[in-house]
């Protein structure tokens, strides 16, 4: 019964978009219509949680809020909620307004970091507890908790009460309570970051999963790139209570538009450069003694100073040290190849990969392909 | 080399010292510390009871069983139970009915010590400060009836001292601090996620009270009626300042006091002494013996 039809997805599909179906039930979740959050304001005294969000999600739609710690995305997802007010702003689902309302009348599910499943409920009352607060008829109750605990396959152990259960489990029994109730859109606040690294990754498809087979809008706030980029449809990257780009994970991790955000997607070389020319948008940069070309992400002029930003995969230490050259700093072994740390004349770290095993303290050059090279201008930053 | 281990073990066994094997039980220098405390105890709880009970049984005229069978042929010592009871009891149940939503307000706020340093100043003043402020207060001619008869709500002044409820206010006043400390630590000890977990899945304010909170409350609950309780029970200076001590309020502490002190019968005033222990101990066990209807494990949380 866990078998589900596969979904036709689209990453930012429009009111249409595809729904799925529960197991077995008779009535699909009711996807509600957009998502919309208009200028969200959250404001902790003098402290802006949040500072203008607007971010419309289309039904069904998975998305990944992805920040650093404090960058207002678990904010952001309790205000969803409800459960704690906007200082300005407006939700709504579809043409319903929603923000005034309190989390009881707006029926998202919400899967809680701490999991916070009610200690003295065995795992079926857990499910079943939103199901009674809509007064489902108890059959049908029963029916629907069955088909939740298999979804999150824990159709066996719906007598235990959480504390006999790991921590996976927990999480499984609060995916199913959030998910019964048929939720036009779930939020997870970083569900997986109490687990073990093994069942973090077994998790991310199952969640995937059972997103394709309710077919709700799910919101999953993350700081782990890795998460947002193998689970979203669509990944929105938050810091300092604003939006820095949204975009689908493929476009996120190839053109970031901006060097923090690349530097979540992965590209951790920064180094600081003088353009001396251009040329649609390849760019060439002076920087440490080198030349280098890039793809330059937004408009650089002559002479303007850049920051270049590499990946540690893309950037290979060569024993001549002909162009940049720099000194190693720390050097591991990660299967296929090895990765490492160096230092470039003018005190700048780097991150490389190599072919061999270098010792510390050997003087190297690197290469780069000009394509994975991104030049943002600076920005006062 | 794995031949010889069980017989390295073996010598190793024998040769553990008295020291180590004592201390691999949990005892060592630290368990010394409980001595002072097990010595008052002994000396300050422990034998005076014994002494107490033993001479309870030694009644100056009659078998052994003469004060015991006094106390319970007599309506005037017997009915000393259900006075103590009918004070002890509601005042118990009203100080926790007050003390419930005040801790969930204060659960919430940023500043509570200011709130909980008023709430607890009774407490510091005793019982005996209280029953006096409260006998004008309360009395005919003090704020209270005032106030209600310039409002026109009374026609004539309440009479609240004198009688059950002058005690009544007083135990409620002096016991609430000790309840509202107590349901407080029990209603912050719950995690506020589990709350909201259960606003977001439907449940409104009543459903949350009913189905997350009062049922992980109820164990701590139980423990601070007991303790609140056992206080109401032996009340004393308010039964005899703000009450009726010959009438409504005539307690069991109050006629072991006159057995003991005014009628010079020791034995008479042990053996009271003794059956207001039994009676406190029976309701204390069947309190804390019904929390095993209810979850009892933690209820911070459930992170695995």
């Amino acid at each position: 019964m866990t078998e589900t039809p596969v979904l036709q997805r689209s990453a930012s599909g429009g009111p249409s978009a595809p729904r799925g179906s529960t197991a077995g039930g008779s009535a699909a979740p009711d996807a509600g219509g957009v998502l919309e959050l208009a200028g969200l304001r959250r404001d902790f005294g003098s402290f802006k949680a949040l500072r203008g969000i607007d971010l419309t999600i289309a039904p069904g739609e998975f998305v990944a809020l992805l920040g650093p710690s404090g960058c207002g995305k678990t904010t952001a997802l309790n205000c969803i909620a409800g459960l704690m007010p906007l200082t300005a702003g407006r939700i709504s689902l579809g043409d319903r307004r929603i923000d005034e309302l309190p989390p009881e009348q707006r029926g998202f599910g919400m899967v809680f970091q701490s999991y916070a499943l009610f200690p003295h409920m065995t795992v079926r009352k857990n499910v079943g507890f939103g199901l009674a607060m809509q007064k489902v008829p108890r059959k049908e109750a029963e029916t629907r908790i069955d088909e939740a605990l298999s979804l999150v396959r824990l159709h066996a152990q719906g007598d235990k009460l959480p504390g006999q259960m790991s921590g996976g489990q927990q999480q499984r029994v609060a995916i199913a309570r959030a998910i019964v109730i048929r939720p036009p859109v779930v939020l997870m606040d970083e569900p997986l970051s109490n687990l073990d690294a093994k069942l973090r990754l077994e998790m991310r498809a199952e969640i995937r999963r059972i997103h394709e087979a309710i077919g709700s809008t799910t919101i999953y706030v993350t700081h782990d790139q890795d998460e947002a980029l193998s689970m979203a449809d669509r990944i929105v990257v938050m810091q300092e209570g604003m939006i820095r780009q949204t975009g689908a994970p493929e476009a996120l991790y190839e053109r970031p538009l901006h060097a923090d955000v690349a530097e979540f997607m992965g590209f951790r070389t920064r180094m600081r450069g003088r353009v001396q020319s251009v040329q649609g948008d390849r760019a060439t940069v002076e920087t440490g003694g080198a030349v280098l070309e890039g793809v330059a992400r937004n408009p650089v002029s002559v002479g303007q100073t850049v920051t270049l930003m590499i990946r540690p995969e893309d950037l290979l230490a060569m024993v001549e040290t002909a162009g940049l050259g720099g000194t190693v700093r720390s050097i591991e072994y990660r299967g296929r190849a090895f990765f490492g740390t160096a230092s470039l004349a003018d005190g700048t770290d780097v991150f490389f990969r190599s072919e061999m095993r270098l010792s510390i303290g050997q003087r190297i050059g690197f290469t780069a392909p000009p394509s994975q090279i991104l030049v943002f201008a600076e920005d006062g930053s | 080399m794995s031949a010889t281990a069980p017989a390295r073990q073996e010598v190793r066994r024998a040769g553990i010292p008295l020291r180590q094997r004592l201390r691999a039980r949990g005892i060592d220098g630290i368990t010394l510390l409980v001595l002072p405390a097990l010595l008052a105890l002994i000396a300050l709880f422990v034998y005076p009871f014994v002494y107490g009970l033993v001479v309870s049984f030694a009644p100056k005229v009659g078998p052994f069983y003469e004060n015991y069978r006094k106390f319970f042929s007599d309506p005037f010592l017997r009915s000393t139970i259900w006075h103590t009871l009918a004070l002890a009891f509601p005042t118990t149940l009203l100080s926790i009915l007050l003390a419930l939503p005040i801790a969930f307000r204060v659960r919430l706020m940023r500043r509570q010590r200011a709130l909980t340093t008023i709430l607890l100043l009774p407490m510091t003043l005793g019982t005996v400060l209280v029953a006096q402020g409260l006998l004008t207060y309360l009395g005919p001619h003090g704020w209270f009836n005032r106030v209600l008869l310039l409002l026109h709500i009374t026609q004539a002044p309440l009479l609240l001292t004198n009688n059950y409820w002058g005690v009544f206010a007083s135990l409620v006043l002096t016991g609430f601090p000790f309840t509202f400390l107590l349901t407080l630590s029990y209603v912050s000890g719950i995690d506020p996620a589990l709350e909201e977990a259960a606003a977001t899945l439907g449940g409104r304010a009543w459903d949350r009270f009913r189905r997350i909170f009062l049922p992980l409350l109820a164990p701590g609950l139980a423990v601070t009626f007991c303790l609140s309780f056992v206080q109401s029970f032996s009340v004393f200076p308010s039964a005899v300042l703000l009450g009726a001590p010959a009438g409504s309020t005539h307690v069991i502490s109050i006629a072991a006091y006159q057995a003991a002190f005014e009628q010079y019968n020791y034995s008479l005033g042990s053996a009271i002494a003794m059956i207001m222990g039994v009676v406190q101990l029976v309701i204390v066990i069947a309190v804390l013996a019904s929390r095993q209807l209810f979850y009892r494990g933690p209820v911070g949380g459930t992170k695995g």
